[in-house]
């Protein structure tokens, strides 16, 4: 993947097929350019047996091809540049994946374009309650989908194409923002 | 800066839409595989760009979706195009500049664009 933000969508989309209701993806940035990148769900969640295996890129529940990749190249990409995947994840209740990433280390992808994958992964399941947050020493960029259906009320669906690109300029703004004020630094 | 205030005068705009338009009978179903490797191979543009267009066109009989894996890795990314009456249309190895022609010849005059499609890249 050239950009984090693509790992991000790519994860994101199992927690989706995991039929998570909610989805909480956090992005937090310190000083000395470490990211931690955390995507949570309650979705079904798995096995420990399962667990232990599934960044491995031949587990897999999908029957489309016998490999899964998501999750083995998002390991690849965290510890490529000296950082760390961890997962946690319980049955029935949910999955937490965690990743670190030096920022300033020569294999680190580029952020890419966040703002299109939140709006994506709205636009894909509009009834899921996503929460998300991007916090860097210059500030924060954040959408909770629970304060858009306040203003939309019940029959304007997240998924319409005028909602979608208001989602992906709102967020744009706030990460052009964020990515400025570090630069600054 | 973007506000929720804009949001809140796009929904009154858009009821106001709603209210003239009634339901819609003849639904068109854009589908784009978004699994890992339609992802890698670009399927985010490709969907940002289908519902730009369509929004920029205001086509309200048009519904755009994401699926999963469509199955042939190297033909990613794959958008599968539905019009009601009409065969399925599968294009192949789409790019956003692709996705104007679709829009204005498959989606508003129903003409496939035959050179996108998979029997075009077979
Ligand atoms: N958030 C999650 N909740 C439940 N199961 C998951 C989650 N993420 C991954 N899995 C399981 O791990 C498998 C491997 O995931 P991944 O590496 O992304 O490959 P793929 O999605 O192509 O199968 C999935 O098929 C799924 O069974
Ligand atoms: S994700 Fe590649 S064929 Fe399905
Ligand atoms: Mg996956």
């Amino acid at each position: 993947m050239k950009e984090l933000s693509l790992h991000i969508l790519d994860v994101a989309q199992n927690s989706v097929s995991a039929g998570a209701s909610r989805l909480d993806i956090t992005l937090r940035e310190d000083a000395r350019g470490w990211l931690t990148v955390t995507i949570a769900d309650n979705g079904r969640g798995m096995s420990p047996d399962f667990l232990a295996r599934v960044t491995d890129p031949f587990t897999t529940t999908r029957t489309t091809r016998k490999v899964g990749m998501g999750l083995a190249l998002y390991l690849l990409a965290a510890e490529q540049t000296g950082g760390r995947l961890s997962i946690d994840s319980a049955q029935g209740q949910g999955t937490t994946v965690t990743a670190t990433f030096d920022r300033n280390h020569l294999d680190c992808p580029p952020l890419g374009d966040l703002a299109g994958t939140v709006a994506l992964l709205i636009q894909g399941s509009p009834e899921l309650e996503l929460h998300y947050c991007h916090t860097a020493p210059g500030g924060e960029a954040e959408l909770s989908t629970v304060e858009l259906k306040e203003v939309l009320g019940d029959d304007i669906s997240l998924a319409e194409p005028e909602i979608f690109a208001w989602i992906q300029n709102y967020l744009s703004e706030q990460e052009a923002q964020l990515e400025g004020a570090v630069q600054e630094r | 800066m973007k506000s929720l205030e804009e949001l809140r005068a796009i929904r009154e705009k858009m009821k106001q839409q709603m209210d003239l338009r009634g339901p819609n009978e003849d639904n068109i179903r854009v589908v784009v595989g978004m699994a890992t490797c339609g992802i890698a191979a670009g399927a985010r543009p490709v969907m940002a760009a289908f519902l730009d267009e369509i929004e920029k066109r205001g086509l309200k009989n048009v519904t755009v979706s994401q699926t999963g894996c469509i199955g042939v890795c190297r033909l990613e990314p794959i958008v599968e195009v539905f019009v009601p009456g009409e065969e399925k249309v599968t294009y192949v190895k789409m790019k956003p500049d692709m996705v104007p022609a679709i829009v204005e010849q498959h989606l508003v005059n129903h003409n496939v664009v035959t050179d996108y499609t998979i029997g075009a890249a077979e």
